[in-house]
């Protein structure tokens, strides 16, 4: 095994790891916890056996393994950040209610 | 009386006494006077309570936009028939409310502050490319025909301002409004006004790169 697949394969499992804990604590439900365990024992097969990503590659038409984990990363990675400015966009007007809402209860009440 | 004031305000604590008292004094118009302190960090809120004003104060900052929809929500509230915008930083003319309150008067739903039929003093050119810049922009979205845009005068009949939907938090409320006033087919018409640019205003006032703040709020939002 090369050094880069003995680190990356360490990381994974503490990933996996921290996922299994949080979800003991009951900050992560088991739907996600199962989505996220999924996805990163894909991610140390990939880093574990590189061949298969080449197979798979070249069965939808890439000729490099590494050139399908970055497309596929670069897909997800641009999913996540727009869920996730979608939900702040939420929160932030959801707060701005809040605020506003006070204000207008504490003007009241100091009367 | 039935006509408001509302003066959004955040960390104005130098200017805001001077605004407000220069509002009640020169207005020439009964009018009450509303700051909404929009989570200041300085003094603003007990400078504006002294000089005067009813005050509302946002816990944590939120943005212009946040801070003038506080103030409607008090205006409607409260009965009010015609509601002034007025900025905090002291850049407008307050014996000027008194001639938008007369243009609205006459049968207008709003009636908006133009700096370029106005009379503008030191304005930086830089402000001047991006204003013009906002003007074709705003004239190509909202499809007003309007000599100004982002002004922050205004005078409102309250039955046309509790129609329109706001909810730009930040400086995007201002394209906002104007594109619910085309929405609404609301009788506008636009009044002259000065903006005066001071070494304070301009410290205080928007940068240049916050334009494309507000566009990429306008566009993705």
């Amino acid at each position: 095994m090369l050094l880069i697949q003995i680190i990356l394969v360490a990381i994974i499992a503490s990933i996996i790891s921290h996922s299994l804990l949080r979800f003991k604590k009951g900050d992560l439900d088991f739907k996600r916890l199962s989505l996220w365990v999924v996805f990163w024992l894909a991610a140390a097969v990939a880093v574990i056996w590189p061949d298969l990503t080449v197979l798979v590659a070249n069965y939808v038409g890439i000729g490099r393994g590494a050139d399908l984990v970055v497309y596929v990363s670069l897909v997800v990675l641009f999913y996540i950040l727009f869920r996730l400015l979608i939900r702040i966009e939420k929160l932030e007007k959801n707060l701005t209610k809040l605020v506003r809402q006070r204000a207008l209860e504490d003007y009241d009440n100091k009367k | 009386m039935n006509i408001l004031a509302i003066i959004p305000a955040y960390n104005e604590g130098e200017k805001i006494g001077e605004v407000v008292s220069g509002l009640k004094n020169k207005a020439n118009l009964p009018l009450d006077i509303l700051v909404v302190n929009d989570g200041s960090k300085d003094e603003t809120e007990s400078r504006a309570v002294e000089a005067g004003a009813t005050v509302i104060s946002h816990a944590i900052n939120r943005g212009q936009g946040a801070a003038l929809k506080t103030g409607i929500d008090f205006a409607i509230k409260k009965n009010y028939q015609t509601a002034i915008f007025f900025d905090a930083d002291g850049q407008m003319d307050p014996a000027e409310a008194y001639n938008l309150n007369l243009k609205l008067n006459e049968g207008y739903d709003v009636v908006l502050g133009s700096r370029n039929i106005g009379r503008v003093i030191d304005m930086p050119l830089s402000t001047k490319i991006v204003k013009r810049l906002a003007l074709i922009f705003t004239r190509l979205t909202s499809g007003l025909n309007l000599t100004d845009t982002h002004n922050g005068f205004q005078a409102w009949r309250i039955s046309a301002l509790s129609q329109i939907k706001l909810d730009q938090d930040r400086m995007a409320h201002a394209s906002q409004i104007l594109n619910e006033i085309s929405r609404l087919k609301l009788k506008y018409c636009e009044v002259p006004v000065t903006i005066k640019y001071t070494d304070y205003s301009k410290s205080k006032g928007q940068k240049i790169w916050n334009s494309f703040n507000i566009l990429w709020d306008l566009l993705i939002k």
